[in-house]
């Protein structure tokens, strides 16, 4: 069954701040489990998330990781903001 | 120069071409600009590269720092965030991002089209290249952040070309040069590839996968995109017929009429071709052999390792019930250590729509990987911890004698209780009235 966008959207900021303390960047599996979904529904989610400008991408090139804009040292350090 | 280089300098010393001399070559064209270009990042950028490269050179450790959260809207892949930890020193490269661009199919183009991406670059970036990555991408080397989205217009509307994969995505895939130019490719490898980057380009430049995976497109199985080394998932053309053979050109090279290997390794004189210790005796299953003067092959035996037809292509070819071999785990070192791809098809039809390898083979696979892999565990490493047998049960194959790195050797096969009459239980009175304690 397709997962609710509002719902699940509200469920993953909700997730990602209350781990924000501990980490600002989380792998795509951190993300299907706080939706509780399977990866490739809650790739649709967090597609269009990115989308509106909810999350955004972290890439250390090799590997890809997601955050809520703003968060975590880097945006700041690298004049990004 | 700006930055005095002593220790680069030695890297120009030996008879071997060097990248400091490009990059110097570069810098003096930025610092002349001949043809009056308003560079849109600083002019002295290649200066700056170099002066930072021999810093790392004196300190022993890197100065650039790893990733960040620079793209183009809606892309996850297709440019990697580089910035330098000695800004001030190196204002240049403060900003030196990396921008993947998808190489055309085989690596071919017109001059026009890379004329047209040197201007931008030359515009918009450094003007430094890498070409091409070892994915098969043209790396556009170092860039500002401000300048991102404006290359990426420029090369999505006017150029008709898209960036490539970075980070847990599909990278971009990569073939060899195939029928355009090869008589030995048994499928049109650009034709795949090109089918397969456009089916998947969700996968291409949104991230959901636990780490990097790579598709790369192989002819034949002289593999010259090293796809079985190099590729998570590999295609090797093949054929299940029988190679064919021109008994007529067999004893020209024998004659010596023609030169054995297309006439390479002429520099020196090796002497008189033989049929006997160049082709038949390095047969690795022995399946050549010459009866009255005609050129035998017992094709079962056959493992395509293509030595006979690389040595004499004009009296053997390949057959003509051509499809591909499909190998999947294959990559580089960090855990475990390097590791060859393991054959799951043996052979599959490489027709359009490609369907059958879509959706039996691909989308299986990835489905297995995104729910069980391990956050930055590759697709081989998955298949050591969980075992090949779970990836055939997953894309629901049989298992194949082929299949087996060693059939004749490891003599262990491991049973499910549902394969074996009985299962596993047993009735222990049964036993025991047999057996005592």
């Amino acid at each position: 069954m397709a997962l609710d966008y509002e719902e699940s959207k509200t469920k993953l900021i909700d997730g990602l701040k209350k781990k924000s303390k501990m980490k600002t960047k989380f792998y795509f599996k951190d993300l299907a489990k706080i939706l509780e979904a399977k990866p490739r529904e809650a790739k649709k989610v967090v597609n269009r998330m990115i989308t509106e400008g909810e999350l955004e991408y972290w890439s250390s090139g090799s590997t890809s990781m997601y955050g809520i804009p703003g968060t975590g040292k880097q945006a700041a350090a690298e004049h990004e903001d | 120069m700006k930055h005095e280089t002593p220790m680069l300098d030695q890297l120009e010393a030996g008879p071997w071409p060097s990248f400091v001399s490009d990059l110097k070559q570069q810098a003096e064209k930025r610092a002349k600009n001949e043809e009056g270009i308003d560079f849109q990042i600083p002019q002295d950028v290649v200066e700056d590269l170099l002066g930072v490269l021999e810093l790392s050179f004196k300190d022993g450790e890197t100065h650039w720092k790893h990733g960040g959260i620079v793209g183009v809207f809606g892309y996850g892949g297709g440019v990697i965030g580089r910035y330098c930890d000695q800004p001030e020193q190196f204002p240049g490269v403060a900003h030196f991002h990396t921008m993947r661009v998808n190489q055309p199919g085989g690596k071919f183009y017109k001059t026009e089209f890379l004329r047209d991406l040197c201007k931008l670059w030359d515009f918009r970036g450094s003007g430094l290249t890498n070409m091409h990555g070892s994915t098969g991408d043209i790396v556009f080397l170092g860039t500002t952040t401000p300048q991102l989205e404006e290359i990426f217009y420029e090369m999505t509307h006017k150029l008709n070309q898209d960036l490539g994969g970075s980070g847990s995505n599909l990278r971009t895939p990569s073939d060899c040069i195939g029928q355009a130019r090869c008589e030995w490719a048994c499928y049109d490898t650009q034709a795949l590839c090109y089918d397969l980057t456009n089916e998947y380009q969700d996968e291409l430049h949104r991230p959901a996968f636990p780490y990097k995976f790579k598709f790369k497109f192989d002819g034949c199985p002289n593999c010259c995109v090293a796809s079985i080394a190099r590729s998570d998932l590999s295609f090797i053309g093949t054929w299940r017929d029988d190679i064919k053979i021109d008994q007529e050109a067999v004893q020209a090279y024998i004659g010596g009429e023609f030169p054995p290997n297309g006439g390479s390794h002429s520099g020196r004189d090796w002497g008189p071709f033989s049929i006997e210790k160049e082709v038949i005796d390095l047969c690795p299953t022995n399946c050549m052999w010459m009866d009255g003067g005609k050129l035998k092959i017992d094709n079962k035996e056959c493992t395509r390792c293509m030595h006979c037809i690389c040595v004499m292509p004009r009296a053997l070819r390949i057959g003509d019930d051509r499809g591909v071999s499909i190998f999947a785990g294959a990559k580089a070192p960090i855990l475990d250590g390097a590791q060859m791809g393991s054959l799951i098809v043996p052979f599959i039809k490489a027709e359009p729509p490609y369907t059958e390898i879509k959706e039996n083979v691909i989308e299986p696979i990835w489905d297995w990987w995104m729910e069980e892999g391990k956050n930055r565990e590759r697709l081989g490493e998955l298949m050591k911890r969980q075992g090949l047998q779970k990836l055939l049960e997953v894309c629901g194959f049989d298992p194949d004698p082929r299949m087996v790195q060693e059939p004749r050797s490891n003599p262990y096969i491991f049973w499910k209780e549902e394969e074996v009459t009985g299962g596993w239980e047993r009735d222990v009175d049964a036993f025991r009235k047999k057996h005592q304690r």
